[in-house]
């Protein structure tokens, strides 16, 4: 029994994919192997020209730090750092100099809205906010690629809308995004849609 | 590791022990009271062997000291059954001699006689102790003569009526006059006061004073033996309570001075194998001040020892707290290993977060620890009035010993944080 089989898949730099499917699809699945979360059994996973399907945990790791964005459903800031501590984590695990990256991590709080909010902890903030902290984070170490496991799903539409425009905005500045979703409005924002069923890409569209 | 990555990660360990403040400290508390037991049982140790220790040097630590002792009563109740009350028993003029001529490495020999008596000056009555003894008397006990001179040699020869008082008895006897020439009344005779003698301590007087509890130590004087056995006599006949009772004593104690401390435990040996060949009875006893010293460091030894494993036993006892603690942490943020694991945290770095709170927990309670066990001493002088003595080896040690049991306990729970899958950890709710 596996969750994926045979999934063929190729992303370019710089498209918007969102995965859609019935529960249990495997689209989970898919996202955390391409964020290097979990490695496949078989097969092989080539990201920026590097196979990265049986490296070492400790290079996983590095890899995740530095190429990946992670956008999560229910957020999962960490609750004892405030809003810029926490758009700093990844940068601690690359041992940057966190002074010399303040003007960046700043700069991204602004850019999701929340200048005025950098000492609040996330238990002061609301649901949009915190996932707009979530996508900060996810760009402080300008990774090639961000994936969003449902990041509306636990937002009402109106905030989700905004979110989703930030990512649109992610999008137009080169990222590659790769978002997995139920809301088939959400799939439409994207230049491909992958719909998955049972494991297996069951269709592949591009939009426009 | 970086240095940024340290600073952050020991800041990121207090936060995180601070959003559980009465947590944190409840744990703390097994290393705070570990720490603070070793600290103070060692200072109180410390202060009571040196105080035992100081006593049994002021002794002389290259002196032998014999004192007469009454054999057990039953012994000589069989011994004079038909000879009524008069005992006779302890050391001797001869003991004394022998000793000086065929113990090597003797370099003193110090015979006293010390006899209970009221002395008299005008209005003024005290009980005193008469001690008769030779005149470097001063020299060996390390007493300062603070007026006039001490006895002399032909005060000894010719058996002088003249006597030396020690400080305190002077100035009972005498609170408003200089008492250098004038003639006190001890017993039947007169004694002219030469000198006035300082003992060197209270400890120092407590062998002379011998086993008469309850007489006050400083109310001593001192005359040549010659006179104290000419006017005294070698029997002193005491009343109690109706019965009569007369003891011949030659010599109440004798202080051998041995040329070197090495000399003091074959010496030891020598004397005692003597004394034996002479005396029927254990009509004496025999103090060495050198051997009651090792005796004290080795008991101080023990102590140490049985201290080391009490404290040693509390501290892992604290740390298994510690451990249990950090254990339910690492379920309890399940979510948030995973998520720095996916933000690019290696094992080693979630090792290292735990590890740091453990060690942070443990150091934190030690140093409160060292603290309060620096403070206990101080309150034990003050209110029970011992001695205690902080050694900075004990702090080092308390203290290393608690940041060590933080890094022990803190191994298995932070290693099992960094063994979570990620995904895992992630799901976890
Ligand atoms: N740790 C695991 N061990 C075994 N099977 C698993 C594990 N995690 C997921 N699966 C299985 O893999 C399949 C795909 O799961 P996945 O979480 O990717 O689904 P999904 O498409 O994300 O569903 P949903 O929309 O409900 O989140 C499911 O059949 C699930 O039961
Ligand atoms: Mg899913």
């Amino acid at each position: 029994m596996h969750a994926l089989r045979g999934v063929d898949l190729q992303i370019a730099e710089g498209s918007y994919v969102a995965i859609m499917g019935p529960s249990g699809s495997g689209k989970s699945t898919m996202l955390n192997i391409l964020g290097c979360l979990d490695r496949p059994t078989e097969g092989q996973y080539f990201l920026g020209g590097d196979d990265v399907a049986q490296m070492e945990d400790d290079i996983l790791s590095n890899v995740r730090g530095k190429r990946i964005g992670f956008i999560f459903q229910s957020y999962n800031l960490i609750p004892q750092l405030t809003v810029i501590e926490n758009i700093q984590v990844p940068l601690i695990y690359q041992s940057y100099d966190l002074k010399e990256y303040m003007g960046r991590a700043i700069e991204l709080a602004r850019m999701v809205g929340l200048e005025e909010r950098l000492d609040h902890r996330p238990n002061q903030l609301s649901g949009g906010q915190q996932q707009r902290v979530a996508i900060a984070r996810s760009l402080i170490n300008d990774p090639l690629m961000i994936l969003a496991d449902e990041p509306t799903g636990n937002l009402d539409s109106k905030t989700g809308l905004e979110v989703l425009d930030l990512i649109d905005k992610l999008n137009a500045d080169g990222k590659t995004i790769v978002l997995v979703t139920h809301d088939p409005k959400v799939g439409d924002r994207a230049q491909r849609v992958i719909h998955m069923k049972d494991g297996k890409i069951d269709r592949d569209i591009t939009n426009r | 590791m970086n240095q940024y990555q340290l600073i952050s990660t020991i800041k990121l360990g207090v936060k995180s022990l601070m959003l559980h403040k009465l947590r944190s400290i409840l744990t703390m508390l097994g290393i705070i009271f570990g720490v603070c037991s070793v600290i103070a049982m060692l200072a109180i140790g410390e202060g009571a062997a040196y105080e035992a220790q100081e006593d049994i040097k002021k002794l002389g630590s290259n002196n032998i000291i014999l004192r007469s002792v009454k054999p057990p009563e039953d012994a000589n109740n069989q011994n004079n059954s038909r000879g009524g009350f008069a005992i006779s028993y302890g050391l001797t003029f001869a003991d004394s001699s022998r000793i000086l001529a065929s113990i090597p490495g003797v370099n003193r020999v110090l015979p006293k006689r010390i006899i209970r008596e009221n002395a008299r000056f005008s209005s003024n009555y005290v009980p005193v102790q008469v001690i008769g003894t030779y005149p470097f008397y001063p020299e060996m006990s390390g007493a300062e003569v603070i007026a006039g001179r001490f006895l002399s040699v032909p005060d000894e020869r010719f058996k002088q009526n003249v006597c030396v008082l020690s400080s305190g008895l002077a100035q009972q006897l005498f609170p408003y006059q200089n008492p250098l020439e004038h003639a006190i009344k001890v017993g039947e005779n007169y004694y002219r006061v030469v000198g006035v003698l300082r003992e060197k301590n209270m400890a120092d007087q407590r062998p002379q004073s011998g086993k008469m509890e309850g007489e006050p130590l400083d109310n001593n004087i001192y005359m040549p033996l010659s006179t104290a056995t000419t006017r005294f006599g070698k029997t002193i006949v005491r009343r109690t309570s109706g019965s009569m009772q007369a003891e011949t004593v030659e010599l109440h104690e004798i202080t051998i001075q041995m040329l070197e401390d090495d000399a003091v435990l074959t010496a030891d040996q020598q004397i005692r194998w003597m004394l034996k060949n002479k005396h029927e009875k254990m009509d004496y006893e025999m103090i060495v001040p050198l051997q009651l010293l090792m005796q004290a460091r080795k008991t101080q030894q023990m102590f140490n020892i049985v201290l080391g494993s009490i404290a040693a036993i509390s501290l892992i006892v604290g740390g298994i707290g510690i451990m249990n603690i950090m254990l339910a942490t690492v379920t309890e943020r399940t979510r948030e290993i995973g998520v720095r694991r996916a933000l690019g945290a290696k094992r080693r770095d979630i090792t290292t977060q735990f590890l740091v709170e453990t060690v942070v927990l443990s150091i934190g309670g030690g140093v409160i620890g060292v603290l309060v066990g620096i403070t206990v001493p101080f309150f034990v002088t003050y209110f029970a009035d011992m001695k205690t003595i902080v050694t900075f080896w004990s702090v080092l040690v308390a203290f290393g010993i608690s940041g060590f049991i933080g890094i022990l306990f803190g191994i298995y729970p932070a290693n099992r944080a960094a063994s979570l899958d990620p995904i895992d950890a992630l799901r976890h709710e």
